[in-house]
């Protein structure tokens, strides 16, 4: 068996786990793949030029930008802010999960707030905090340690897991070409329909896992009774 | 490199009846793409505060000119260039210049003169997108070419402020910031169209048929599934992942036999991303945000994660079942 024509693969399995420049570690594969199957320096090159002029359309992010830096200088995150400001006297769970809805439909049109950095930090983190003050709470120090990993992790799926919803999106764009060559043709438009199920309970789940987990915490770190009555 | 012919070739394209009118317009788009990478460039090598300005030059006019040129570049011009490309990018000589970055004071200004009308033009690529895909025979690429000269004709309305050169400016600005990463998954693509050509994917094949019968599609979908998953934990991105595993196992356990290659193919991929949400590896979404939240726990965003990425990938692989 020809085993050593999984170096390539080898190559960048260790190479992204040791860390090393991504780039390189596909240039590396790539020659070593071409050597251990015979393709010759040319065979190399024009595979390689090849694809990547029939892969163009993942640079589409190139025109996406010509627009989404101006957005933000017109205030979109400003906007995003007010509206996800008007979910109030709910707690840190509920703050999340409304955050979790509002990311994932606007990743189903391929927009984004600036992520950990641009929003979650100065945004839906005060929000969280201000809930749990707002409920008559001194905030409890490993509380909000764990609303913060929720607010990264509700980012996250809602990030993931819609973002296929967006027809011509990078990862629906990178399985139709690598569907290609093995001879199935596949629309861009049905691979993100085939996503809406999963994009919907990932939401769900999302939001109902951290909602609940909120609620066990709230008990554990206030008491039960501890709670204002509204 | 180029043939004097090149524009010659370029006019018989687009006046070619045979090709469709869907790849024109493409071309034209990867034209606009290929212009705004080389802009980015010279406007580096123009900039005496980028440290690296020759390697970002370099970096983004060989981008530039593979994008906008390559349908007329012979296959092997463009490899010696997509080459030439990387260079700079593996030794850390493309860099961040000069950036006109917007303050929070420009931004809040700017939001109470348009408010929240600023959400249509943001949605508006999007709904162009699908509206191409359902209604016409161009795609969804170009609908998203057409949504985005929608977006700043809106934009261009709001704001007298809002010049031609704004918008190249703030996209230059953008692509410094994602910088030679963004290219990752065109070159997986390439990359794995190499394990093809060098037949890595019969290999994996005659491995794992070794553990698994070939002809149960069910257990075909689990291990491509789980192994989706494992892959991209070990190696922190799922895009790397699916080229591998669809060629290896994908395509001879599962859809050879006839399996949906919409639902197997794609599923695949957010399977995998259950295994983003499980690792260390990928340090963007689970490490760096410990570090912008000040968190104590290293593990923390992913601990958060695991419960729903575990949910999700048994939901995911049922799904897969059902619709294949």
């Amino acid at each position: 068996m020809d085993l050593i024509k999984l170096l390539g693969v080898l190559v960048v399995i260790v190479g992204f786990a040791i860390k090393l420049e991504p780039i390189l570690i596909i240039i590396v594969a790539a020659i070593v793949t071409a050597i251990v199957g015979n393709l010759g320096v040319d065979g190399l090159l024009e595979t390689l030029g090849s694809t990547f002029v029939a892969n163009r359309g993942m640079a589409i992010f190139i025109l996406i930008m010509l627009v989404t830096g101006t957005l933000e200088r017109n205030g979109l995150k400003n906007a995003a802010s007010a509206l996800i400001g008007k979910v109030k006297r709910a707690s840190a769970g509920a703050v999340i999960g409304a955050y979790g809805i509002m990311r994932g439909i606007f990743a189903a049109f391929n927009v984004s707030f600036g992520g950990v950095a641009g929003f979650v930090r100065p945004i839906i983190m005060p929000m969280a905090v201000g809930a749990i003050e707002a409920s008559g709470h001194v905030p409890n120090e490993d509380h909000v340690e764990t609303v913060k990993g929720m607010a990264s992790g509700m980012e996250n799926i809602s990030w993931f897991f819609c973002q296929v919803l967006f027809v011509g999106g990078g990862g629906a764009l990178l399985v139709q070409s690598t569907l290609a060559p093995l001879g199935y043709d596949v629309d861009l438009l049905d691979l993100a329909v085939v996503e809406i199920p999963i994009a919907i309970f990932a939401v769900l789940l999302g939001i109902t896992y951290y909602f609940l987990k909120d609620r066990k915490l709230v008990k554990k770190y206030y008491g039960s009774d501890a709670k204002k009555e509204d | 490199m180029f043939s004097m012919s090149t524009p010659l070739l370029a006019l018989s394209f687009f006046t070619d009846p045979e090709v469709t009118t869907s790849a024109k317009f493409l071309e034209i788009m990867f034209l606009a793409m290929g212009l705004i990478a080389i802009y980015n460039g010279i406007k580096n090598l123009l900039d005496k505060t980028n440290e690296a300005r020759i390697g970002t030059a370099v970096f983004w006019c060989a981008l530039g000119i593979v994008m906008a040129f390559g349908r007329w570049i012979p296959p092997l011009g463009n490899g010696i260039l997509i080459i030439i490309m990387t260079l700079p990018a593996i030794l850390k000589q493309v860099k961040v210049g000069k950036t006109d970055a917007p303050s929070p004071e420009e931004e809040k200004a700017n939001y109470d003169k348009i408010g929240m009308k600023i959400f249509i033009p943001s949605l508006t690529i999007g709904l162009s997108a699908i509206a191409f895909a359902l209604f016409t025979d161009l795609g969804a690429l170009v609908g998203i070419g057409f949504g985005v000269i929608i977006s700043i004709v809106i934009l261009m309305i709001y704001s007298r402020k809002n010049t031609p050169k704004v918008f190249l400016d703030d996209s230059a600005r953008l692509l410094s910031i994602v910088g030679p990463l963004s290219m990752l998954p065109m070159l997986l693509a390439s990359l794995g169209a190499i394990y093809t050509a060098a037949g890595v994917g019969n290999v994996i094949a005659d491995l794992v048929g070794k553990i698994i019968p070939a002809g149960n599609v069910n257990l075909g979908i689990i291990v491509f599934a789980i192994g989706m998953v494992l892959f991209t934990m070990i190696m922190g991105n799922a895009f790397a992942a699916i080229t591998v595993m669809t060629v290896g196992i994908g395509h001879p356990f599962v859809l050879a036999y006839g399996a949906n290659p919409v639902v197997i193919g794609m599923v695949a991929l957010t399977a995998g991303y259950c295994g983003t949400l499980m690792t260390p590896m990928a340090a963007n979404f689970n490490i760096v945000p410990v570090a912008m939240l000040e968190m104590k726990d290293r593990w923390g965003v992913i601990k958060n994660q695991v419960i729903p990425a575990l949910i999700l990938l048994v939901f995911q692989i049922v799904y897969m079942i059902i619709l294949k």
